[in-house]
Formats: C-alpha cells, structure tokens, sequence
C-alpha cells in the first residue's frame, strides 16, 4: 500500500515536536492497560493487587505455567479450527460473491449489497435462543463445526463488502481480455484476479479471524466441553472464592497473543481493510 | 449501463457466483428470525414447560409495559452514541496525529491499535479488576499515589463504577473502538492525492484552510463508513455491561441486549426474550433503514 | 456454459464438504464423561489431579468446563432444564440444589448411594445431607465441600487496638471492636463486609444478620416481611457498619475484594464464609498468612447465625452415564480424596467442610489448627430447615429455595446498595423490596 507522503506540515517546527510528543503520550496512554496487564501476569496473586500499585515485584512465570497445565490447549485447538475453517469458507463464497458485485455489477447489485448488511443489523442475542433450540434438535450442540457455521454467517456480510471494494478497483478491462480470450469465470476469479487483490483477502481475512477468535456470546452457549474456544477458557480464571488477578492477567494474554500478533504483523492491511468501499 | 447491454445467459452466468453466499446468509439470518417469530406468541418458562402455551401477542405487551426494558432502551441509545460520537472523535484525532512523519510512527500506531485486538471479555475483566476496582484498581491506586505525593493522607477510593455506570462502561468500550475508527480515517487520509495537497500549498493556501477545504471533505465518506459500521458492532456488544455493572445499580446502566439475556437466563422467559427479540429487529430495521441511506451514499460517490 | 458449470461444481463441493464437516459429530468415547464446574480453587486442584488418579484407576475420561458461577449458572439453567444433556454432572450450589430437586431434571442419589459403602453416607454432615435433598427428602447431590459463614480477624491489630473479641461475639460486640480497629489514616477499615449486589454476593451474609436478628423474608404461610422491623434493624446495621467502619466503596465489594483487603492488611474483621482461610492463610496469597484469629458468626436472637453452603455434584437427568458419572462423583467427594489432595497439595487445600472423618485427621487437624474448631462447630450449628426464630417455607439459611429468589434478591440489594453510597434510607429500600417480595409472595401463597 501506498505510505503517506503528504508530508504538508500543519505546524512550525517546535509545534511538531510537541505534538509528536503528544502523540507518544496518546499511544502509550491507549497501550498502559495491556501493559500493567503484562506487568501483573508474572507476578503472584499476593503482588498483584497492592493498593497502592506497585511498579516492581518479584518475578514469576507460574501463572503461565498454570493457564497450560489447566488445559489450554484444547480451547486453543478448537479457537483454531473455528477461526480458520469458518475464514477460509467465508473467503470462498465472499470472493466470487463480491466479484459478481464489482467489476461488471449484476442487476440490483446495491439492493443485494444493502441486504447483506442488513443481516449485520440483526442482534445476536436475538438470534441465540433459536440457533440454541435448532442446535439442539439437530444434535449439534457443543460441535466446533456448527460453531464455525454460524461465524461463517456472521462474518460473511462484512466481507463481501470488503473484497468488492478492493475488487472495484481493478480495470474493467482487465477482466474483458481475459473473457474474449475465453477465459471460464473461475479462471478470471482465481487466476487473473486473485493474484492482484491479494492484499485486500488478507485484509478481509484478518478481520474475519479477529472477529471469530474473539467471539463469546454464541461461543459459551452452544458449545461444551468439546467445542469451547479460547474466550470461554478465559472466563474460567474467574473465581468468587480467592484471588485470580495474576492469573487472569496471564490467560488473558495467552488468548489475546494469536490476534494481537496477527494484527501487529498486517496492521497497514487493516488500515486499507478497514476502510471498505470508501477507499477509492 | 453496460449492464443493460448484457444478454439474459450472460446476467444468469453473472449472477451465479454470488449464489452460494446470498443463499447461506438468507438460510442462517432468516430461520432464526422466523423461529424467534413463532417463539414470541408464545408463553413459555422454561422452569414451568408444563404451563407453555400460545399467548398471541401478550408477550410484546409486556416488554412494551416492562420498565426495565424501557430503561434499557433510553441507556442502549445514550450509550452507543455516546461512544460512536467519542471514539470517532478521538480516532480522528488519532488519525491525523499519525498522518504525520516523526520518530516512531510505525511503534506508536502498533501501540494505538492493540486495544482493538484484545479479546473483549479479556479487557471487560480487565478494567472491572484491574483498572475501575476501587480497592486495588490502578486508577483509584495512582490517585492515591499523587494525592499522598502532595501531603495527604489515606486513600482515595472513588466508586467511579456505581457513581457513574454507563461512563465506566463506556470508557472501555471506547478505548476498545478508537483504535478501528481511527484505522478507517486513517486510510481515508492516506489516500489522498499528495500531488494536489502540495499544489494548494504552492497556491498559497494555509494548512488550516487544506484541512478544512479538500481533507475533511474527503474523509467524510469516511467518517461516515467509521460511523456506520462502528454503530452495527456497539449496539450489540453486551460484554462490558455484563462484566462491569450487571446492568446496575438498579437499572442505570442496563441495556438492550442485556435486559434480553436476563430475560432469558434468570427470568427463564424464552416467550418474553423472543418477544423483545423481535421488537429489537424491528427497532434495527428502522435504524438500519437511516445508516443505509448513509451507506447509500457511499455507494452513489463510486463512477 | 463451461465455466458455469464449474462454478456450480465448486459451490457443490463446498457446500457438501461444509454440510459432512457439520454432520461428523465426533464420536464420544464410551467412558468418557462431562462436568461443568465453578471455578474455585479446589475445582482447580481437583481438574489436575483427576487424569493421574481417577483416570489411571478407572480408565474413565473426564472433560472438564470450567466457568464463573454466573456463567455456570446460566448455562446450568440452559443445559438442565432444556434437557440437552451436554454434560453428565454439573456442579451446583445448595440453592441450585433445592430449586432443581425433585423436577426430573437431575437425578437422585439415593440409589446410587445406598450401593456404595465406600461413599459412606454416615461421615456426611447431617446438615450437608438436608441441604442437597429437595422438597421429597431425595438426596440429589454429592457435596464436595461445604462452608458456615464466620468473622475472621487480625489477632495482631485487636490486640493493639484493645478490641475484645469473643469465640461467641454478638453484633454490638463486633461493631465496639470494629469501631477500636477502624484506622483510616492507615487505610484499614474496622470490618470488611460484601456490599456488592446480588442475591448471592450482599445477601448472603447480610441475610444471616437478618436471620439473627429474628427477621426472614417470608414467614411460613408466605407474607413478605422485607419491611417488618426485625429486617429493618438488621440492614440497618449492616449499613451503618459499612458507613462507619468499612471498606472503602463498599458496593464495589464482594468475596474477592475483601479476600484481597484482607490479604494486603486493609481491613481488620471480615465477616464471611470459612472457606476463606484457604486463601488468606497461604502465604502466595496474603501477606498475612498466619496472623489471623476467628470467632463464630455474630448472633443476636439466635444461638448461631452461620450460613451453610456446598458445591455439590449432580447427575443431569439426561445423561446417559450414570454408573460412570457416580463414580466420578463418589471418588471426588470422599475422604480417600481429601487424602490425596493433603499428601499432594497440602492439608490446608483439602475441599473439607462436609464430612467428619475430615476433623479427625490428625495431619488435617494440625495444619488447620488457627480455624478448624470454629468451622466444624460452624457447619454442626447451622441448620437450613429452622435458621430464625420463626418456621419457613423453604429450606436455606442465606437464600429462600424457589427460583425467583435470584431475581428478587439481587433487586434487593441493588436496592441496599443504594442505601449504602447513601441515596435513600434504609427504610425507603426495604420498603421497594417488600414490594417486590410481595409480588413473589402471592405467587406461593395459595
């Protein structure tokens, strides 16, 4: 993606440093919890909730320890599963759906677009009963699959907003040669186009995968034990009887981490992503 | 239109790839709708099953009477907004502020959007215990620190969360949603032509008047993209209400989707929750009517 | 024409590999069985030890959920009373106990026990057994540890302070030692109590104060007595303590915030369950682990005033793992398992509080030496059919067994809570509450 050269300065150059000082300050001020969060998931309960805080404390990796020991992996396996499966399929109906969408537009294609995010609208709680009693009929219950199903329609709509605005952008031409030389629709999908946007499936991939691995609402209610993911994992540090900051701290890193390092590494993607049709 | 141009065969071979995900979005988003329907004529407990019966409309009747609800609703407004309006404000600011070249840029944006990859739960947990906790929170714990720095004596333990509990929600979920606001105004800045910002420079023209004349023009599609689609994923996130206040104290900060959880798991009135389920639909229906119109926008700006 | 037709086969292929992935239900192993559990420490002990111990015995699997007791209560609720039978046992509390007995939903014990000498039902408090039996006198769960309520304090600072505290105190005797310990400047509160709302959080021991003090919420033939003086007098003090000599915002307070106060020295009594000591007493959880003295429920009225509480274990009426899941539960509850966790983990971390044999542990008894008689008398004392001074309609000292209770006493205390950071007496509280309560009322009183 392009990087911002439009270097006009708005300010003098003693205003710019102030507020590039103030820009620091904002960061680390958006960054302090995460840190303190951090700083506490390797101490012991007994360190973790002086009052007043204290900066330092003896270091330990026991809670860690424990968030593995108590059978994180499972839930870890299963965030897994539901966060790829259901991103793959998304990506797989998203991509052909937002391409008839695009570049040569079908009949009524705003209509299907604003329909599409219409189901956005709807709320999930209102949608929990039914998929709980249809779940059950079915016996689908406590199944990771299900689970992925039901991300897959959560995550579809968005999508398709996402990868058509990327694909808008690519020549109509392009796609002409390729279909007077013959070209059958999914060789246009997969070998002329795909390679082009790339960047914006990874960027819609991403969101995909930050929206499902974070998912708890539907997560703790139509999943048991086989099915559960990482967030319900999480929940289970709390406790009404005895301390559980540190290890709340620790766990809760241990789940963020596979998001937050996918985001660090694709952050100009989600900027790009992010910002949908509007990007021209 | 060059579509208008395109054969009967042709339209069909078009419209064929967009099947497979218009047909599973309407299977999964319309049987539940439906269900919900049947649900809410219903009087259904599900401590009493054997007393279950068709009740017509009186559920809808009394989510409409219940106070609760009500209170749910005026607080589920105020909330969104309220965070909607704040966190693109702040991811404005953000956003400009990082538009700029300075040391560190790269580590500060990495900094400024993390909050938006933490787990909700994780961080709704984090700022009941660790942040808001007014005996071992580090916001009651720092003002201790700097008000003992300056003579006094004991400790400050401000209930921030029962004194103000739609603040105390809001305030997280705006940290949650800065970060994802600020990344949508951020590439509406980006992709500005520098080329013509450099021009109205050498014709003279002050930062000020480019900011307000051809940037903030540009970014409002933007804005309104942020907006909307900010809008969709506040309204609905219960997280932090269901970790931070219970909904409480009394009613004060309770909202939509809460008040339909509670109806469903401690009241255990599945009629009732699919009652207000629907109104909610139709609620969004109509909201969603004015955020496409917004939407529609953007779409009508495209060649 | 081509490329349709292969644009339809992709989406064929898709959809039917997505529809078998849906429908391969992965096969549960036969001995294989699912709990749901709250999260407490001796959950957690129990989750590590089962795989090398009951599952190298047994050759039984055992999956466990592990969630926050809301969470888990909901889910519960969910998984019970829709009958989906996601897991074999489900942990619940005395007050799940009592609403759940009795409907079908969760299987009775008797038979089960009755077969299994090895459990044995004799060692089992009497009180434990009375409060996980339902309505029919069936027992429908296993308790896998119980606790009274008692008022912990700090030797050390009531020595100091001159504050006399009796084994037996009464509430006035615990408000004059309060007021002597009360040391703001310091930032040690005299008393930590729970002012946080919910049926279970606020209520539980202010209900016992209620108790005491010769109020209920219903008297036996169902009329609501929120508003009568003796519930008025009893919040009024829990308030007025609260006010004077607690914890800094105190409606922000429950279990684990005064466990914390009291690990990091910022409160000097703490009225709460026994339980407690497993985590003030162990020195990675408190800094002062040790210096804690502990004295009976404070009475006014009554001869005790201790609450009773399990965390029990119940088979879903659903599942179809009975023999496998009674196993399970008779192999976590007994005393053999107290052994093993002593011997692993330490004697202090034995989920006690359920059976006598536990107080007859010489190894059990030394190192709980600080608390042991005070809970043991505690758990003899307290008696869930006849808490007060007056008969009940239900069982249950802290709580009223039937299912709106939940809703009616967390309103409740939104409503003491209130009253608490001060916007609106005591008075004008209960009298919301005695509305509330009489709309539960008149629901039981036919």
């Amino acid at each position: 993606m392009r990087k911002s050269n439009n270097s006009i300065r708005y300010e003098s150059r003693a205003g710019s440093i102030s507020v590039t000082l103030l820009t620091w300050f904002l960061g680390l001020l958006f960054f302090f919890p995460i840190f303190w969060i951090g700083l506490i998931s390797v101490r012991q309960e007994v360190d973790a909730g002086t009052f007043p805080p204290k900066w330092t404390a003896p270091f330990t990796l026991g809670n860690y320890g424990e968030v593995f020991t108590a059978g994180a992996k499972n839930f870890l396996l299963n965030s897994v599963i539901a966060s790829l499966l259901s991103t793959i399929i998304v990506l797989m109906l998203a991509y052909p759906a937002a391409y008839a969408l695009s570049i040569k537009p079908i009949k009524k294609s705003k209509d299907v677009l604003a329909f599409f995010l219409s189901t956005k609208f709807l709320p999930p709680i209102a949608a929990l009963l039914p998929l709980y009693l249809i779940l059950q009929k079915i016996h689908l219950l406590d199944n990771i699959f299900a689970l992925a199903v039901l991300y897959i329609a959560m995550n579809l709509p968005l999508s398709v907003w996402m990868l058509r605005s990327f694909l808008k952008e690519i020549p109509k031409d392009l796609v002409e040669a390729a279909e007077l030389d013959g070209a059958s629709t999914v060789k246009i999908l997969y070998k002329v186009l795909a390679p082009i946007s790339m960047p914006g499936i990874a960027a819609t991939a991403l969101i995909c995968f930050i929206f499902t691995w974070n998912e708890f609402l539907l997560a703790i209610n139509v999943t048991g034990f086989g099915a559960a993911t990482a967030p319900v994992y999480l929940v289970g540090f709390v406790t009404a009887e005895g301390l559980f900051f540190a290890h709340l701290a620790a766990v809760s890193i241990v789940v963020s981490l596979p998001v937050v390092i996918a985001g660090w590494a694709a952050q100009d993607k989600l900027v790009r992503g992010l910002s949908l049709g509007a990007v021209k | 239109m060059s579509v208008l141009n395109h054969s009967k065969k042709e339209n069909r071979k078009r419209r064929l790839p967009l099947y497979p995900a218009l047909i599973l979005t309407i299977i999964l988003t319309q049987i539940p709708f439906v269900v919900t329907l049947i649900i809410s004529t219903f009087h259904w407990n599900i401590m009493y099953p054997k007393e279950t019966k068709f009740a017509w409309f009186e559920n809808f009747k009394t989510v409409v009477m219940d106070d609760r609800m009500r209170a749910a609703l005026k607080n589920s407004i105020t909330l969104t907004f309220g965070v909607v309006f704040f966190s693109t404000a702040l991811g404005l600011l953000l956003a400009i502020l990082l538009d700029r070249k300075f040391h560190g840029r790269g580590i500060v944006r990495t900094l400024l959007i993390t909050p938006f990859l933490i787990t909700p739960v994780a961080s709704a947990l984090m700022w009941k215990h660790i942040m808001f906790n007014p005996m071992y929170g580090i916001l009651d714990g720092f003002a201790t620190q700097i008000y003992r720095l300056f003579g006094g004596e004991g400790v400050i333990a401000w209930d921030f969360v029962s004194q103000h509990p739609l603040v105390a929600i809001a305030v997280p979920m705006i940290w949650q949603w800065t970060p994802f606001m600020m990344l949508i105004i951020l590439a509406g800045l980006q992709s500005q032509s520098p080329d013509i910002l450099e021009a109205a420079a050498v014709d003279g023209a002050n930062s000020k008047q480019i900011f307000i004349r051809m940037t903030f023009p540009h970014l409002r599609q933007y804005i309104q993209l942020a907006v909307v689609l900010g809008t969709i994923y506040i309204v609905q996130s219960m997280d932090f209400v269901f970790t931070i206040t219970q909904g409480g104290p009394g009613t004060d900060s309770t909202i939509i989707p809460y008040q339909i959880y509670l109806t469903m798991f401690r009241k255990y009135e599945y009629g009732e929750a699919a009652a207000a389920g629907v109104i909610v639909i139709i609620l969004t229906i109509i909201l969603s009517n004015f955020a496409l119109r917004l939407t529609q926008d953007l779409l009508e700006s495209e060649k | 024409m081509k490329s349709r037709n292969r644009v339809i086969a992709i989406s064929a292929v898709m959809i039917a590999s997505l529809t078998t992935a849906v429908l391969t239900v992965p096969a549960k192993a036969a001995s294989t069985i699912n709990v749901l559990m709250v999260g407490n420490p001796q959950m957690k002990d129990l989750q590590t030890l089962t795989a090398d111990n009951f599952t190298a015995d047994t050759g039984i699997k055992v999956n466990f959920t592990v969630l926050p007791e809301n969470e888990l209560r909901d889910k519960v609720t969910q998984d019970v009373a829709s009958g989906a039978g996601q897991y074999d046992i489900v942990t619940l509390g005395m007050y799940d106990v009592a609403n759940w007995g009795g409907t079908g939903k969760i299987k009775s014990l008797d038979s089960l026990v009755a077969a299994d000498s090895s459990w044995n039902k004799a060692d089992v408090f009497p009180s434990m057994i009375k409060g996980l039996s339902g309505a029919d006198k069936k027992l429908y769960a296993a308790p896998f540890y119980g606790e009274s309520s008692m008022l912990m304090y700090r030797a050390d600072l009531a020595k100091k302070a001159g504050a006399v505290i009796p084994l037996h105190p009464t509430w006035a005797q615990v408000e004059a030692a309060a007021a002597k310990m009360n040391d703001k400047k310091n930032g040690v509160a005299g008393i930590c109590l729970r002012g946080l709302p919910g049926w279970g959080e606020q209520f539980a021991p202010l209900t016992t104060v209620v108790n005491t003090y010769g109020g209920t919420w219903f008297t036996k033939d169902w009329k609501a007595q929120v508003n009568a003086k003796p519930f008025v007098d009893a919040v009024s003090l829990y308030v007025n303590l609260l006010k004077k000599y607690g914890e800094p915002a105190p409606t922000q307070a429950g279990f684990t915030e005064c466990d914390n106060a009291m690990a990091q020295g910022k409160a000097a009594m703490w009225y709460d369950a026994t339980s407690a000591t497993g985590s003030i007493e162990k020195a990675s959880f408190s800094k002062y682990a040790g210096k804690f003295a502990y004295a009976y429920a404070p009475t006014v009225k009554t001869k005790a005033s201790g609450w009773l509480w399990a965390w029990a274990f119940s088979i879903e009426g659903a599942s179809k793992q009975e023999a496998n899941a009674w196993k399970f539960i008779s192999w976590a509850t007994s005393s053999k398992y107290e052994n093993l966790v002593g011997e692993k983990l330490g004697w202090t971390a034995v989920p006690d509080g359920k059976r006598a044999s536990t107080y007859a542990n010489a190894k059990y008894t030394a190192a709980a030496s600080a608390y042991y008689k005070v809970v043991l008398g505690s758990l003899q004392s307290a008696d869930p059919l006849n808490p007060g001074v007056q008969p009940r309609p239900t069982s249950g000292i802290q709580f009223v067994a039937i299912p709106e209770f939940a809703d009616l006493g967390t309103a409740v205390s939104q409503e003491v809570a209130k009253a608490i950071t001060g916007g609106q007496t005591v008075k004008a509280a209960l009298d919301k509450g005695q509305k509330l309560a009489e709309v539960v009322a008149a629901k039981y009183a036919k």
